[in-house]
């Protein structure tokens, strides 16, 4: 944080009257406690008080992070980003998953439309408990028509329920739809302000309190100039577009510029600097006569980077899910806890109804690992004891050649979860990526053991091949 | 400083009550100490005497948010530069005649300044560089990687000439798996002789890998080192708990480069290195890997850890100011890369891509050295690199996205 914010600087603004309302034993402790973000002021009850009322917005002004959350959208599918307090994340989680918009022209069928939109938020993929989703959809006014304009973005509207981005640098246009798309209160994302039309446009962001884009491409000083502007204005819901290309020297400055607000916003305090920043991969269909998996593929590849590189929002073109799935799992990578092990507790798992005659598997508590491995074994219809290994929550290629699998602890875990007792036969079944550890498991607990695949998608033609 | 502007007597004399108390708080405790906080009487002190006469300020303030703004208001952005009182060491792999090899390319990998492309404040000197694997006997690969080379799986030699001349190999990563006692237990010596026929088929630098057998590793690294004499190869790798005092001998008497492999490890990797220094060799002989995790599995951790050990290098810290080599195609074990799968698409695009995301993340992270399995990754990397650099011209419009874009 550029201006540091001490324990007395937050205390001063609590009603010291440590009532333990909020758990605390006293106000000083929850101060130090919304110091390190554990607590957020809404914990303090007697806080939301009328009596405290600029005290609590000013405690909020106070620990406000460097980088403003934006909301975008209304109600359950309702959209945060940025709010971010570091460049890295090892220093602190990030917050707030980038959001992923896609988009929809106004010049297209409408049935293509609703079509698209119900592709769009279906969308869906379970992954380590989480489910990833498109969170946005991007209405860009490409007809040029204010009535075809005003009257897709409530088509979309009524087809999805996904917060919107209007996109077109005209504000008649944009008003055309505020006024008859029926959005005008889910509070969309209005794309964008520019040196040409922020007079109009931030009227139209005050009148409908909307959040709203700033476009600059490759122009920093215009970029902080409308954001002064709009600030002077009373608008803050703010989410920069310095321009994302994608090609050659443009693309290292794309880079740059994205690196530089950040680090702007972050370590050098700059308030007109200090929001969400957006990319557009969706530009890399801009080149004429291209093949359409080209396309798909550079969009993932430049969205990846991006992301990469602080993006809070990203536009994208694709629908195809080959290329939305590794840029939905980065998100999911990227914004984990990084102090906080990706584990699952170790010891003995029951899939299915096993017998004294069931196989006997072995994985690792990396949660990845272990879903996966549960989740075959079950969809398999396998009944079975599974071992679930404490390798410090790392796969087991990662945990073999680290040391963290390893035979002395294979031996503890056969011990602390009574497996001997439970079945009548000697065999253990390990990752096929364990094979190594095959003789010394064995001389150190006298059982047989069999090597078994690399993936466990293949358990099921593995067992009918070597377990009778 | 902005504090209370609320103009309710009311409020007013609610907060000079709650300073008084909070004065009184500290005077009595003098220096207080809470939950790792220390707080002191001054500070208090420096943060009471700005409320005085702070009235006066606050029509000022209600009157600059209600002006009518008629122009746009102008403002200067200037680059956030930051200087590091370190420098990533720069690491030359490859020996020409003249330097005692017989390599026609040779390849400089670190000497950073900065962060990774972080151009507005350094250049970096050295762009980051390819590798592409090939093994010692045919393996196991997803069909999309094999069919590039498929013919050529059985002769190390030529399979390297593949990656080289067809799809654009900086570097061949070999690895010698076939040592592995659970596979075919190749001798170091056999091993060596593999070793010598990619040196002569190739003029790019070589990475030498073993089988990950911790007993047999430093054997075959030491042979593979005579064979390579002067060649400047990396050996891959010395391991806290491997016989890494062998293979730092041997790189040491044999003009090599040491990988020091720590399974996600920061602290270990320190040591590790530490260790290697110690045995003599020099920080332009150890480049350091840090585990790379494919997407999806793990990448998060070594993202973290690549951008930890590149800004701890930056700041001085001389056991970590080696770069950094991240073997990527191990993002080939992600099922999502390689398994057929209708809910996530065709895998023919879907591989190549999932190898493509961890690179790129991996190098946004800090990589400087990189080991890839698909020749599409590869021309993306490259490309991608290039352009990173600014190396090359690009005319590229956006500003009409909005219209231009197609359905
Ligand atoms: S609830 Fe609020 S007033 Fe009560 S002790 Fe906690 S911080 Fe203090």
């Amino acid at each position: 944080m550029p201006e540091k914010v001490t324990l007395l600087s937050v205390y001063r603004y609590l009603p010291q009257t440590n009532c333990g309302e909020c758990g605390e034993p006293n106000c000083m402790a929850f101060a130090s406690k919304l110091l390190d973000r554990r607590a957020t002021p809404d914990n303090c009850p007697p806080l939301k008080k009328p009596k405290y009322k600029e005290q609590l917005a000013k405690l909020i002004e106070l620990i406000a992070p460097p980088i403003k959350e934006v909301k975008l959208g209304v109600g359950e599918n309702l959209v945060k980003i940025g709010g971010k307090e570091v460049m890295y994340r090892h220093e602190l989680t990030y917050h707030n998953p980038t959001a992923i918009a896609i988009d929809v022209s106004d010049t297209m069928d409408d049935d293509k439309i609703v079509e698209r939109c119900k592709k769009i938020e279906s969308i869906s993929i379970v992954r380590i408990g989480d489910t990833l989703k498109v969170n946005m959809i991007a209405v860009r006014c490409a007809s040029k028509d204010p009535d075809r304009f005003s009257y897709v973005v409530s088509l979309v509207a009524r087809s999805c329920n996904l917060p919107l981005i209007l996109c077109s640098f005209d504000p008649k246009i944009l008003r055309a739809a505020l006024e008859k798309g029926q959005v005008a209160n889910k509070r969309p994302l209005l794309y964008a302000v520019t040196e040409e039309n922020w007079r109009e446009f931030s009227e139209l962001a005050k009148q409908y309190d909307c959040p709203v884009a700033v476009f600059a491409p490759n122009n920093l000083s215009l970029i902080k100039s409308l954001i002064k502007t709009l600030q002077a204005i009373g608008i803050h819901d703010i989410v920069i577009d310095a321009g994302s290309y994608t090609e050659g020297n443009l693309l290292r400055d794309s880079v740059n510029n994205f690196i530089m607000i950040r680090r702007a916003a972050i370590k050098r305090g700059d308030k007109d600097l200090g929001y969400p920043i957006m990319a557009v991969p969706a530009v890399v269909w801009m080149v004429e006569n291209q093949e359409p998996v080209i396309a798909s593929y550079r969009e993932a590849c430049m969205a990846s980077l991006f992301m990469n590189r602080f993006a809070d929002l990203l536009i994208m073109h694709t629908s195809e899910i080959w290329a939305l799935l590794p840029v939905l799992t980065l998100r999911q990578n990227i914004y984990t806890d990084p102090r906080k092990p990706v584990s699952v507790e170790s010891g003995l798992r029951v899939i299915g109804k096993p017998d004294e005659k069931s196989p006997v598997f072995l994985t690792t508590n990396f949660a990845l690992t272990y879903f996966t491995v549960a989740n075959d074994l079950e969809s398999a219809g396998i009944n079975c004891y599974l071992l679930v290994l404490d390798a410090e929550g790392l796969a087991v290629e990662v945990s073999v050649a680290g040391g963290q699998f390893n035979p002395s602890k294979v031996k503890d875990l056969f011990t602390s979860s009574g497996i001997e007792k439970m079945v009548k036969h000697k065999k253990l079944i390990i990752p096929g990526l364990a094979a190594r550890l095959k003789g010394e498991i064995e001389d150190l607990t006298g059982w047989e053991v069999i090597v078994g695949p690399r993936d466990s998608s293949q358990i099921k033609s593995f067992l009918t091949k070597y377990w009778a | 400083m902005a504090i209370f502007l609320g103009d309710e007597i009311e409020e007013k004399e609610e907060i000079k009550a709650l300073m008084k108390s909070l004065a009184k708080f500290i005077e009595k405790l003098g220096d207080l100490e809470l939950e790792n906080v220390e707080i002191r009487a001054e500070e208090l002190t420096f943060i009471i005497q700005p409320m005085v006469g702070f009235t006066a300020q606050i029509p000022q303030i209600t009157q600059k948010v209600e002006k009518k703004i008629e122009t746009l208001l102008k403002a200067e952005f200037s680059p956030p530069i930051e200087t590091y009182p370190g420098t990533i060491t720069e690491v030359k792999i490859g020996a020409t005649r003249s330097e005692g090899g017989s390599r026609r390319k040779v390849i400089k990998i670190g000497g950073e300044k900065t962060m990774p492309f972080y151009s507005f404040e350094a250049l970096n000197p050295n762009k980051p560089a390819i590798a592409m694997d090939i093994f010692d006997m045919p393996i196991e690969l997803a069909k999309s990687v094999r069919q590039h080379f498929e013919d050529v799986m059985h002769d190390p030699a030529e399979w390297a000439k593949r990656q080289v001349e067809d799809f654009g190999a900086e570097i061949v990563s070999l690895n010698l798996i076939s040592t592995d006692p659970l596979i075919k237990d190749t001798s170091p010596k056999e091993a060596a002789k593999t070793v010598e026929n990619v040196l002569q088929a190739v003029d790019v630098p070589l990475i030498i890998g073993g089988s990950g057998n911790k007993a047999k590793d430093p054997l075959v690294l030491e042979a593979a080192a005579e064979v390579a004499s002067g060649e400047r190869c990396i050996l891959n790798s010395a391991n806290i708990d491997n016989d890494y005092k062998r293979i730092a001998r041997a790189a040491k008497q044999h003009n090599h480069i040491v990988v020091a492999f720590t399974p996600m490890d920061i602290n270990n990797q320190k040591k590790l290195n530490r260790l290697l220094l110690d045995e003599g060799l020099s920080k332009e002989q150890i480049i350091i890997d840090p585990t790379t995790a494919a997407l999806g599995y793990g990448l998060d951790y070594t993202l973290s850890l690549m951008e930890r050990i590149k800004l701890a290098g930056l700041l001085g810290d001389p056991d970590l100011q080696m770069p950094i080599l991240a073997s990527t195609s191990n993002s080939w074990g992600a099922r999502e890369a390689w398994m057929k799968s209708e809910e996530w698409g065709p895998k023919e695009y879907r591989g190549p891509l999932w190898e493509t995301v961890t690179t790129i993340t991996a190098m946004m992270a800090g990589g400087d050295l990189f080991m890839l399995s698909h020749p599409a990754t590869v021309r993306i990397i490259k490309r991608l690199i290039e352009s990173l650099y600014g190396e090359v011209n690009a005319d590229q419009r956006i500003q009409d996205w909005i219209t231009d874009i197609g359905l």
